[in-house]
């Protein structure tokens, strides 16, 4: 759906695009030169305090600009180059005001308390003085969040196929979800840390426990939700139970079991960091932490930004995953 | 599974016999019983075409869920070559009401339904292409459901099931969701089908012509519950024309006996 949507608008802008001969994406300009000026700015300014990489980023900022108007220069020529700038270039002027604003209120002018708002100049600084603990940070939360979150994905997908099919097991099973489930993961931190023989086994399976319980609720539900008809067709073909399972209600309940793997995600971040926090002693979370016992702000603005690229890219990598599965389901629903 | 389908494939694909003794059936609605099918028993004759007619909500579609094996009658029995039908087996495919096309299966894999569940896909998959071809759905074997009109999604319900190669071939209103010329094209097809292939055809319609272009008998049923009203031979060679004196003939007096002046 949105899909052929976004082919019909790229191909107008397309024709858009070339019929005047040369044109020149005009936000995409004002956007460039609105970065120079940032870069401009940050270099010639005097400064209210003493900052390591000021060059360094008015370089950056002047050299992003100058990019930005070359290309906003060639999307004359190239329909390609002209489709993606314009998608981003409304947003590169507000941004280039952004760090215009915020280089000004904090570094030149000081007009926010110091240690707590660094200037831009401050974070890049920090990427380019500590990327090594901050790389070995995002990794150790990545193998963390990544064993957990498997695990709990694939309990709760195979509780979830038991219960939606089995009357004996979700006789079992419902009762301890409902009662268990609704308590916050982080709830068990303390009982966990105590009772599993490393904090990293703890975490594991907090983090599995967060992701479990919406996976193993959502699938319960795409299967109990599946039509009967499709197990009547199967049935009069010869299916036999396996069949009905793996081929039948299985792939019938899959766009549940993704808002399940979509929930379990978001609730697994909240359990690693404060797992991180709490006991791990490595991570992003542990990081954060860190950097506020140092009283080193600008380390916590950087490890917050890539928490939530991070965050934000896990999320994307799901949504693609279900893009690629669940592709049948296009032209049925809106997305 | 499979060791009844191979026995079915060397024995060659006649039709069955089916008998309906004395079943009557019965819903429970809001906790009282609504009584569907009342004392209905009929015979079909290997290789014959039976359509059902009956007015709507009348319990034909109960009828054959009961033949198909996907409920057991309330009281009564159904026997098929000889054995009682005990539930579901693809020699008796049914051709369901609404086409219930597998929404994540492309068309070709929604064909291919029976053949992988029996696990004869590896071995029998060139009959996928022929039944595709059958019903005129040929180049559409990559689409998805939702890719496909009404009509032609009736028709991968039917190739869904004709791939089986039934021996009891259970047709729920096929032709109820095609315009008017698919289906006249349609109505042919599946008469050359059935006399290519001589399986049993049990077809439910609402369309008095079309059990008489299609059927070697027609079975009346009253109201619910439903009874049977009338069992009418009706031996006329094939292809039929709707203009054939006796088709019209038979067509009034079926018509009048469900209360439809003509
Ligand atoms: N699962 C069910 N539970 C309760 N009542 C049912 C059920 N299935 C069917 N019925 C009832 O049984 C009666 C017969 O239904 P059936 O579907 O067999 O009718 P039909 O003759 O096929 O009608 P139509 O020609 O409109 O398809 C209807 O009154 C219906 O409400
Ligand atoms: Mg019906």
């Amino acid at each position: 759906m949105s899909a052929v949507g976004d082919d019909h608008t790229g191909s107008l802008t397309m024709t858009a695009a070339r019929r005047p001969s040369w044109r020149l994406d005009t936000i995409a300009l004002i956007a460039g030169l609105g970065w120079i000026a940032v870069g401009v700015f940050t270099l010639q300014w005097p400064e209210e305090g003493d900052f390591a990489r000021t060059p360094e980023f008015g370089n950056a900022a002047i050299g992003f600009g100058a990019l930005l108007a070359l290309l906003s220069v060639a999307a004359g020529w190239s329909p390609v180059i002209a489709t993606r700038l314009k998608a981003v270039s409304r947003w590169l002027v507000v941004l280039a005001v952004w760090f215009g604003v915020w280089e000004a209120v904090t570094a030149k002018y000081a007009l926010l308390p110091m240690p707590f708002f660094p200037p831009p100049q401050a974070i890049l600084e920090v990427f380019l003085d500590d990327w090594r603990r901050l790389g070995e940070s995002v990794w150790r939360s990545f193998a963390l969040l990544g064993g957990g979150y498997l695990v709990g994905a694939a309990v709760g997908f195979i509780t979830g196929v038991a219960i939606g099919w089995s009357r004996a097991v979700g006789y079992w099973v419902h009762p301890l979800l409902r009662f268990v489930g609704p308590l916050p993961a982080t709830a068990w931190l303390p009982l966990a840390f105590f009772l599993f023989p490393s904090s990293w086994s703890a975490s594991t399976f907090l983090i599995a426990l967060a992701t479990g319980f919406p996976v193993t609720v959502l699938t319960w539900s795409g299967i109990a939700g599946v039509s009967k008809a499709y197990y009547d067709v199967a049935r009069t073909l010869g299916a036999s139970e396996r069949f009905l399972i793996l081929k039948v209600a299985i792939p019938a309940a899959m766009p549940h079991v993704f808002v399940g793997l979509f929930m379990g995600l978001g609730g697994s971040f909240a359990v690693l960091v404060v797992a991180e926090m709490l006991g791990v002693k490595a991570g992003l979370g542990w990081y954060l932490q860190w950097a506020q016992g140092w009283a080193s702000y600008a380390n916590m603005y950087a490890a917050l930004a890539v928490m939530a690229l991070s965050c934000s890219g896990l999320i994307t990598l799901l949504f693609k995953l279900r893009d690629r599965l669940l592709s049948w389901q296009r032209g049925l629903v809106q997305w | 599974m499979v060791a009844s389908a191979r026995v079915r494939d060397a024995g060659g694909s006649a039709g069955s016999t089916l008998d309906v003794r004395h079943v009557s059936h019965a819903f429970a609605l809001e906790g009282a019983p609504l009584p569907v099918l009342e004392d209905v028993s009929f015979t079909v004759e290997p290789g014959q075409f039976v359509a059902l007619l009956g007015p709507s909500g009348c319990g034909k579609s109960t009828l054959l869920r009961l033949v198909a094996g996907l409920e057991p009658p309330s009281s009564g029995g159904l026997v098929t070559d000889g054995r009682p039908i005990a539930g579901p087996h693809p020699s008796r495919v049914v051709v369901f009401q609404d086409p219930t096309l597998f929404p994540w299966r492309t068309v070709r894999a929604n064909v291919a339904l029976g053949l992988e569940a029996q696990g004869l896909l590896k071995t029998q998959a060139s009959r996928i292409g022929e039944a595709l071809d059958l019903v005129g759905l040929s180049g559409f074997e990559n689409a998805y459901p939702h890719q496909l009109s009404g009509g032609m999604a009736q028709r991968v319900a039917l190739a869904r099931a004709l791939v089986n190669e039934p021996s009891l071939l259970i047709l729920d209103e096929p032709l109820g969701k095609l315009d008017s010329l698919t289906r006249l094209a349609m109505q042919a097809e599946l008469v050359q089908l059935w006399q290519r292939a001589r399986f049993t055809a049990l077809l439910v319609t609402h369309d008095v012509e079309e059990a008489l272009i299609l059927a070697e008998r027609v079975i009346v049923f009253s109201e619910r519950p439903a009874r049977i009203k009338a069992d009418i031979r009706f031996d006329r060679p094939y292809p039929r024309h709707r203009d054939d004196p006796a088709l019209i003939q038979a067509r009034r007096e079926i018509l009048a006996l469900l209360g439809v002046p003509d």
